[in-house]
């Protein structure tokens, strides 16, 4: 071997080459890079892109075909809410019953509204039907209030979807990247091998968390620059608060994942575990709505989720500015679920 | 090398005992290994072989039983004595996307002290392939790394659990030299295998074992010897004329010492094939049997398993 290779294959801490092993084996995996960096930044683009400039929606509404269809028809154009066809009773009904109409206007004198209160559409609909109608019918405002219309940064759909995939993201190759590399390594006989010959146990599993947080760097800022630059998602708080945050999710992740790898022989066992964590976090930790939305009696549980936490708190610093103080409860309950799973992992995880 | 403190014995044993449920994987087994030699355990598939080695290296504790290794014993993570040993499982499988030079450079890292990472590419015979990944090497190239990975520490006790199996002849014969090398240096190995040909070139002395008990033990030659005889005739009549035959009359014939009968296949170890073989087809000839099958060769420590249990090393 020449002298120049000797020096690059300096022998370094067992803890150092662990975690050196660690990277290559991932930035030596296309796929592996795919997911943990491309992916984010896609699916934050497609939905920004779906969200972002579309014109407020006009509700598609039937005037049933009579002596007063065409006044009607008329008052309701006026308005830009609500977008008018003359129909026949029957098809009317048909086009409600289908769905490309979200309200219809009877021939009565005076009218019938049939719509579904269930969809917010109908019940928008029936609000700017009636206002134009009577409006028409010579009903006086008794004021007129001013209108501001919300459209900057900060209050978009899609600025509320940008923390949620940063969370998302964090939990899932938290979770993912050290259960599979645990489990495909007790698999093959090497977490056995490497604790025979003389690596520490703490060394081992250090390794996996180091790498973790070594990966959360590009992952996380390829998406916040990304979200900054390109969708102009803002960030009211302190960027020290943001990456303190993404540090502790993806500890408090990695941690879980150490659980979830901490038995499991086959990658079919693992993936099992992993599902069964992750599935329910994907749907109650506000991802991609707001966890306001589930009843009451379920928040205990949504709100003691740790992606629930880590999301609430990145939205706080990056919607709101809002600092650490406030965000102390949600950062506790992240560190809790960070440190018990990672000390049963420790305590229980099988070596061979 | 062995420190001078335990000069003469690497590693012993004492009525070691393991159980797997109602399975006595290791039945009370007492072995003593010296320093400086390769000492082989020999036995079939499942006969306690691994479980005792993983006894040996730490791996497992036993049920009962008193474990001795390099004069220490084991206790907590073991890490120092683990610095002195160098370990190859069975199969272990290596990430694919390493660098052969990567993972001997990440073992190395382990051990306070040892060789440098491209001896031991030398040693193993992996000097081109410094730069492959780990999922462009033959079988026998991947367990030639294995290899290297436990001798990184330069381990004053090496343990080689089947080092050759599922490997083609080539490689086998080249496994074969880098063992002949280290013993000629002087190191300790001990190695288990169901290859009678690997221990009887390889071992200084063998153990036979069988569930996960010692049924012999001693240099090859001697188990051989303790046949008493060096040679095997080995030959089928069918069934129905084995019946018919006597097993009296064949240990009487000229220099037979034992013999042995498996459905129509009779196995007799004899001192002389000269004066044994006329002698057999003289008695089958008069009781009017012809042998559809007649071999002979060389005693081998597979005849004394066979000797022992009855049964084949292989299929046992």
């Amino acid at each position: 071997m020449t002298p120049e290779a000797r020096a690059v294959y300096r022998i370094h801490s067992p803890l150092l080459e662990l975690t050196r092993a660690r990277v290559l084996e991932l930035v030596r995996e296309p796929e592996a890079v795919f997911w943990v960096f491309v992916f984010p930044i896609v699916l934050a683009a497609i939905l920004g892109l779906a969200f972002r400039s579309r014109p407020p929606e006009v509700l598609p509404v039937a005037v049933v075909a009579g002596p007063h269809a065409a006044t009607r028809a008329a008052a309701l154009s006026a308005g830009s809410d609500v977008d008018p066809s003359i129909r026949s009773e029957a098809d009317a009904r048909q086009a409600l019953a289908r769905g490309r109409v979200v309200l219809v206007v009877s021939a009565d004198d005076p009218p019938t509204y049939s719509y579904d209160p269930t969809q917010p559409e109908s019940r928008a609909a029936r609000l700017a039907v009636d206002a134009a109608l009577q409006r028409a019918a010579g009903r006086q405002d008794a004021f007129t209030a001013t209108r501001a219309e919300q459209t900057q940064p900060g209050t978009r759909y899609v600025d509320f979807l940008v923390p949620g995939l940063l969370g998302m993201n964090l939990m899932g190759t938290g979770m993912w990247g050290i259960g599979f590399a645990l489990v495909v390594a007790r698999n093959g006989n090497l977490l056995k091998r490497l604790v025979a010959a003389p690596a520490r146990r703490s060394h081992v599993l250090g390794a996996q968390l180091t790498s973790r947080l070594i990966f959360l760097i590009p992952e996380a800022g390829a998406l916040l620059l990304f979200a900054y630059f390109a969708l102009g998602v803002p960030l009211r708080g302190s960027i020290l608060l943001l990456v303190g945050i993404s540090l502790l999710g993806a500890l408090a992740f990695s941690g879980l994942g150490l659980l979830a790898a901490a038995r499991p022989r086959t990658i079919e066992g693992v993936s099992g575990i992993m599902n069964l964590v992750m599935v329910p976090m994907w749907i109650f930790s506000g991802i991609f709505f707001s966890t306001e939305r589930f009843p009451a009696a379920m928040q205990p549980f949504v709100q003691a989720l740790p992606l629930t936490a880590l999301n609430d708190a990145l939205r706080g610093v990056m919607l709101e500015g809002t600092g650490l103080v406030p965000l102390a409860p949600e950062l506790a309950l992240l560190a809790t679920w960070g440190a018990v799973s990672f000390a049963l992992a420790v305590k229980i995880f099988r070596w061979q | 090398m062995t420190s001078p403190s335990e000069q003469g014995t690497a590693l012993r044993c004492r009525g070691l005992v393991k159980h797997y449920g109602e399975v006595a994987a290791v039945a009370g087994l007492d072995l003593e290994v010296r320093s400086g030699e390769c000492f082989g355990l020999l036995g079939p598939n499942g006969a306690g072989k691994t479980t005792t080695v993983e006894i040996f290296e730490g791996l497992r504790p036993p049920d009962a039983g008193d474990v001795e290794v390099l004069g220490d014993r084991w206790r907590g993570d073991g890490l120092a004595l683990r610095a002195r040993l160098g370990i190859q499982l069975q199969e272990t499988k290596f990430p694919d996307k390493m660098r052969v030079i990567e993972v001997l450079t990440l073992f190395r890292s382990f051990y306070p002290r040892g060789l440098e990472v491209s001896d031991v590419l030398t040693l193993v015979s992996l000097g081109e392939k410094a730069g492959a990944y780990v999922r462009t090497l033959s079988g026998g190239q991947k367990q030639r790394l294995s290899l290297g990975a436990a001798l990184v520490g330069d381990p004053e006790l090496l343990f080689l659990d089947e080092p050759t199996t599922g490997l083609d002849p080539q490689s086998r014969r080249q496994t074969w030299e880098i063992v002949e090398g280290l013993k000629a240096r002087g190191r300790t190995v001990l190695l288990t295998t169901h290859y009678m040909e690997e221990a009887a070139r390889l071992c200084d002395r063998v153990a036979v074992i069988d569930h996960g008990k010692v049924i012999a033990l001693g240099t090859p030659r001697e188990l051989i010897a303790s046949l008493g005889a060096e040679h095997v005739i080995e030959f089928a009549i069918g069934e129905a004329a084995s019946a018919a035959l006597d097993d009296g009359a064949l240990r009487a014939l000229p220099t037979v010492e034992d013999v042995v009968r498996d459905g129509g296949s009779w196995r007799l170890t004899v001192r002389e094939v000269h004066r044994a073989v006329p002698a057999l087809l003289a008695a089958l000839s008069e009781r009017g049997v012809e042998p559809t099958q007649l071999t002979t060769h060389n005693a081998t420590l597979e005849d004394v398993f066979m000797s022992l249990t009855g049964r084949r090393l292989r299929d046992a």
